[in-house]
């Protein structure tokens, strides 16, 4: 594969029919699929095979879909270029010289390459958007709570969700459809709740969020009368060769009806900062599972417990995963835990916030997905700071649970470049809906 | 002290998350973590808010429930003995 959007191409067929019974999907290599291996870009997963499928896994089989392969990420979703696998980077088939973004790169690349009619990623802080940006495909983060985490194999759970990719809103929307709704594996997928709560005064949220979706069926591109918010912050940061066509777009959508405001976000100037606290304290503790003797590679190592499992992990971990675990570590240690990761709640809650009360003026928000037009293969493997600080339009959607989508706005300099909508907490028809009017 | 992480902290930092590291690899994390640290600074800006999240009891009744088969949980392990996971020793 001369993209290697793929890391093992294997077919698994679903049932005869359903919704998406002529369908092929690429699946990130982080989704575990039963009996078929599954590494997270890693060498520490290299030949692990999950014993049971992940829930949007076992949707996709029952809507009748067929999977062809696991596709190429950066190793447990660690980076912004999909260059830090194990199994190699993946191309852009937009530019083959260029990146195609991260994490999920591989299946952002299998949609735009022909090689897969959809694909499944996942998203902790852009890891769908990014790539959908850089590829010039459709990608959907959902409102956190929508899509079954279960069988997901965990980087930071507070953040991050799978999302579908597909190189047109409706086909995204589609697979959304399929994989949303509640799980019973899931504590956090939204349950039905029959018991009122007298306490609260009122009754509770009764509705199975995403159960009898139909977002595909959003997918009509009318905005007439339809409020944009645009973040003045997140516009500031951006190239010109990317604000100019995302401009463009904003004037299309003001002639189909829509309304286009200025807002003002002050708090995500600090959400790559928080982003990252929270990302990698919650890294530092998921990835101790990985000590290579319930699955994973071990090293063969003898002796002492904590020596063999130091050997097999510096082994087995790539410099960024390292790297994340690391200050991960260091930001929950005695003596620094209040100054980072705790301030990093608080600036969530900021975000949050702010999110809020801009939604109470305006039905969603627009902005450039990515800052930058896709880099060139290996130009931002030796900065991480640079590279953590293109994630500074995605990773406060993140923060806030909130729903956002990367649609294609247009080119510049013939690379792709990407306008995100982001809406209120389970707005995702609203912002369907928006990013179908910016396609036509 | 953020802004200069020193070799030893990025060694005991290491020690703590279980992850052996090369002379070199702890003199490249140095110089980074001190860039990245720095970056995360900008975090004591940030005011108090004041949040009040809608929480709700999600645990399930605690009954038991079909679960992964023995051979299953051992499958990808490198070593098993008597249907156990077998690990490195304790000291």
């Amino acid at each position: 594969m001369s993209l290697n959007a793929f890391i093992t191409e294997q077919r698994i067929e679903g049932d005869d029919d359903g919704a998406l019974a002529d369908a092929t999907v690429a699946v990130k290599d982080n989704i575990s699929t039963e009996g078929v291996e599954t590494t997270c870009g890693s060498k520490m997963l290299e030949g692990y095979e999950p014993p049971y499928d992940a829930t949007v896994v076992s949707r996709l089989k029952d809507a009748g879909a067929t999977i062809v392969g696991k596709a190429n990420m950066d190793e447990f979703g660690m980076g912004t270029t999909t260059e830090t696998s194990y199994f190699g980077a993946t191309k852009n088939p937009v530019d083959e010289s260029r990146v195609p973004g991260g994490s999920s790169g591989g299946s952002a690349a299998a949609v735009a390459a022909g090689e897969a009619d959809l694909a499944l990623g996942s998203d902790t802080g852009g890891s769908i958007r990014c790539p959908a940006a850089y590829c010039g495909v459709v990608g959907i983060k959902p409102t956190y709570g929508l899509v079954s985490r279960y069988g997901l194999v965990a980087y930071a759970n507070s953040l991050e969700q799978i999302g579908p990719i597909a190189e047109t809103v409706e086909d995204a929307a589609a697979l959304l459809d399929v994989v949303a709704g509640p799980d019973e594996h899931d504590g956090t997928t939204r349950e039905v709740r029959r018991t009122s709560d007298s306490r609260a005064g009122d009754a509770r949220e009764t509705r199975e969020e995403g159960a009898d979706s139909d977002y595909a069926g959003a997918a009509e591109g009318d905005v007439d009368g339809l409020t944009i918010g645009v973040p003045t912050e997140l516009v500031e940061g951006a190239e010109d060769a990317v604000v100019d066509v995302f401009e463009d777009a904003l004037d299309d959508l003001e002639a189909q009806g829509a309304e286009v405001v200025e807002v003002s976000l002050p708090s995500v100037e600090y959400a790559v900062a928080a982003y990252y606290v929270i990302a990698m304290s919650e890294a530092s503790s998921n990835l101790a599972r990985f000590d290579g003797v319930r699955y994973g590679h071990s090293g063969g190592y003898d002796g002492n417990w904590n020596e063999s499992f130091a050997k097999a992990r510096s082994e087995g971990f790539g410099d960024e995963v390292k790297r994340r675990i690391l200050l991960g570590t260091y930001a929950l240690s005695a003596g620094y835990h209040d100054k980072y990761y705790k301030q990093a709640q608080e600036a969530r809650s900021w975000v949050k916030q702010d999110f809020d009360e801009a939604f109470d003026d305006v039905d969603v928000l627009a902005s450039p997905t990515m800052p930058m037009l896709p880099p060139e293969l290996g130009e931002s493997l030796d900065d991480p700071l640079k590279m953590y600080l293109a994630d500074a339009n995605t990773t406060p959607v993140n923060l806030a649970n909130l729903p956002a989508i990367s649609v294609p706005a247009g080119t510049s300099e013939g690379l792709p470049v990407g306008l995100q909508l982001v809406g209120p907490k389970f707005g995702e028809e609203t912002i369907v809906n928006a990013a179908a009017a910016v396609e036509d | 002290m953020p802004d200069s992480v020193d070799a030893e902290e990025v060694r005991h930092v290491a020690d703590l998350a279980r992850v052996d590291l090369d002379d070199d690899e702890v003199d490249e994390f140095v110089d980074q973590f001190g860039d990245i640290l720095a970056h995360f600074e900008a975090l004591e800006d940030v005011p108090e808010v004041e949040a009040e999240p809608d929480l709700v009891n999600v645990m399930r009744a605690d009954e038991v429930e079909e679960c992964l088969s023995q051979a299953d949980a051992l499958a990808n392990a490198d070593e098993t003995e008597d249907g156990r996971f077998k690990g490195p020793n304790v000291s």
